[in-house]
């Protein structure tokens, strides 16, 4: 039984950062109708970044806020620069384009960094406190930070006016437009934030699973299925998908655990958490596209 | 100019020598191509090392035609590809490991094999589109390793350890080492692939398939098919590609788990890309830029660095990406496709 609540609470901390990253993935879907399959490169990359500042002596608090801003402007100059051309193109162009990012920042974090495994230390102190022989201090941590961005980007998006306009840019750029909103200012300040929101993501996790080029790879597939489980078109709903996941995943590495030493067969295991995903992914999509939380958009001809 | 441009249309309104030799050129290319590079290999001017090079550009060209089959032909979009690519090297490592099949009676098993499991795949797929399709196959390109080491089939696939295959010696005693013996094969199987590739899309079913990318319902209102045409599409494309996964197993003399990573269905795409996704010359392009890349990325990117004294170490991956994100912009029908505007320009003026 506790190994049952500790299983269920670790999955909630990796569910946190799932759902930051699905709900990076939907801010950008949302608005464009784009996967931005390079999402967790892109975090990945700022990652790095947040570990260079910490190696250069930077205190990973202070570290932290200055990656977002220039994710941020990274995100940014990625929507004017590279995606504004691409707005009315095939979605096979937009795709291909969104590999070659992937890519290149996974090239460039290469490159700049190498391959070899990093450490980063982890920002929270390491005290006990009740039912801390069920959670880490630093799984506890990316939860509440997490929670803390979601409440920081409701604010943003319910209670200011610019998060009013970019909200009426991604829901109906037309009339955004005509009541003097520039949608296309709007888009490159969603990629921006979702940029942001993925570095909180790549630096939360990165202490947690060493940092490597390739750390991104698996949570941005469980990213995906989080924001998919939730809906994709729905913020709250790729959020909570996110924490699903995580859980999902812990669970059911626990209860094939459980199931083996029961029975002696082996189903499923630690080594299968990518192909969970994959079926997670593909039984979503086929028997319910949009979600948990998503709304059902009506196909015109 | 106009005169010597040779472009298939061209020759069928203004062929002027219809002789049997213009008509069969492709055919007599094909065979005296290869004889002449396997002399070249006699009189040493190619090593057995090179004809492993040429004999992989033109596996990797069959495995980009997989995928411009199903992307270029029928607007299925596909992230995935290096997984079919995998079924089909493990299934003829496996029938040669495990039952000692010679190694061209594993071909038509593994080309079965990957109908099967694309034809599945393709099942849930249709019901996607666009992003959502990619997403789903992006998420199989990315499991794919992992799979493949389940400990319930570890006993056929060796786990993470692979599976050595050995290559067979050429026969009727014919005085070939077996990397020719193996080119040859390759250029075969490929001139037969390609063969029905082209007869495929000229047919009934071709245009079916264009009509369904161009625009699904209006096609299904036409009375074709949709659904039916789409899985069966997903199951050749991984018919190709598994095809060319096995030789590739064959010719490599070994497959493993880490060898189908993400990286391998990017390079499927970005060879499709680049060479040009809807043109079936853009699978002969892509695969030699995907075996060229491979090879030589690595050295340019160092000699670039080193020369221009970057204070990073550039990696092949950067040229990938920023190949096709250039692409994209300047000729979004690959180079095949670029070429082919440029000569309809050429011959327009």
């Amino acid at each position: 039984m506790e190994q049952l609540i500790q299983q269920t609470a670790a999955g909630l901390a990796n569910g946190a950062i799932y759902a930051l990253l699905a709900l990076a993935l939907v801010m950008i879907f949302v608005s464009t109708d784009h996967i931005n399959f390079a999402q967790g490169e892109m975090a990945m990359f700022s990652a790095y970044l947040t570990w260079q500042f910490i190696q250069w002596g930077a205190n990973f608090w202070i570290a932290l806020p200055l990656v977002m801003v220039l994710s941020f402007a990274i995100g940014v100059g990625i929507e004017r620069s590279i995606l504004r051309p691409l707005h009315n193109a095939p979605v096979l162009s937009v795709v291909v384009v969104f590999i070659g990012l992937l890519t290149i920042f996974h090239a460039l974090a290469g490159g700049i960094w190498t391959h070899t495994i990093k450490a980063v230390p982890s920002p929270f102190p390491q005290v006990s406190f009740p039912g801390s022989g069920y959670i880490g201090a630093h799984q506890l941590g990316m939860i509440v930070v997490t929670i803390v961005m979601l409440f920081a980007l409701f604010a943003f998006f319910r209670l200011t006016p610019l998060g009013l306009a970019m909200r009426a840019a991604a829901q109906n750029p037309a009339s955004a437009r005509l009541a003097g909103i520039s949608v296309d200012w709007m888009l490159a300040l969603g990629w921006g934030l979702a940029a942001a929101v993925g570095a909180v993501a790549g630096s939360m996790v990165a202490p947690a699973v060493y940092l490597e080029p390739n750390m991104m790879a698996s949570i941005l597939l469980y990213g995906f299925a989080g924001a998919l489980v939730g809906g994709i078109s729905s913020p709250g709903g790729a959020v909570a998908g996110g924490f699903i996941v995580g859980v999902l995943e812990n669970l059911i590495a626990y209860f094939g655990n459980v199931i083996e030493r029961a029975t002696g067969l082996y189903i499923v295991g630690n080594g299968e958490k990518l192909t969970v995903a994959l079926i997670i992914v593909i039984t979503v999509l086929t028997l319910k596209p949009n979600g948990l939380f998503g709304h059902v958009t009506v196909k015109r001809v | 100019m106009a005169t010597t441009t040779t472009t298939p249309v061209a020759t069928a309104d203004t062929a002027s020598s219809s002789s049997f030799v213009w008509r069969y050129r492709y055919w007599l290319l094909l065979i005296v191509v290869p004889l002449l590079l396997i002399a070249a290999g006699k009189a040493g001017l190619i090593s057995n090392f090179q004809f492993l090079q040429l004999s992989l550009m033109i596996v990797y060209a069959i495995a980009v035609l997989g995928l411009i089959l199903l992307t270029g032909f029928n607007g299925q979009i596909s992230l995935g590809h290096g997984a079919f690519f995998a079924v089909g090297a493990y299934t003829a490592a496996i029938l040669i490991d495990q039952a000692g099949w010679p190694f061209w009676a594993t071909l038509p098993a593994a080309a079965l094999m990957c109908f099967i499991v694309g034809y599945l795949f393709g099942l849930p797929a249709l019901r996607l589109e666009g992003h959502y399709l990619a997403l789903a196959t992006f998420a199989l390109a990315v499991a794919v390793p992992q799979i493949l080491k389940y400990r319930h089939i570890e006993p056929l696939t060796h786990g993470v350890m692979g599976i050595n295959v050995f290559k067979s010696d050429p026969p009727f005693g014919l005085p070939l080492s077996t990397d020719q013996w193996m080119f040859l094969v390759v250029v075969a199987i490929a001139a037969l692939m390609f063969w029905v590739a082209r007869n495929l899309l000229d047919s009934r079913t071709g245009r079916a398939l264009i009509a369904i990318r161009d625009h699904s319902m209006a096609a299904s209102t036409m009375g074709v098919n949709v659904s039916h045409y789409k899985a069966a599409m997903f199951g050749i494309s991984a018919l190709y590609t598994g095809v060319a996964g096995a030789l590739h197993g064959i010719i490599f003399e070994f497959v493993a788990p880490d060898s189908f990573r993400f990286e391998l269905s990017i390079a499927i795409l970005v060879g499709a890309v680049v060479g040009g996704i809807a043109s079936l010359w853009g699978a002969v392009i892509g695969g030699i830029f995907v075996q060229v890349i491979e090879k030589y990325a690595d050295a340019a990117t160092k000699a670039i660095s080193s020369a221009v004294h970057l204070p990073l170490e550039l990696e092949p991956w950067l040229i990938y990406g920023i190949a096709l994100i250039i692409l994209m912009y300047t000729m979004p029908m690959g180079i095949a496709g670029g070429v082919a505007a440029l000569l309809r320009r050429m011959k327009r003026s």
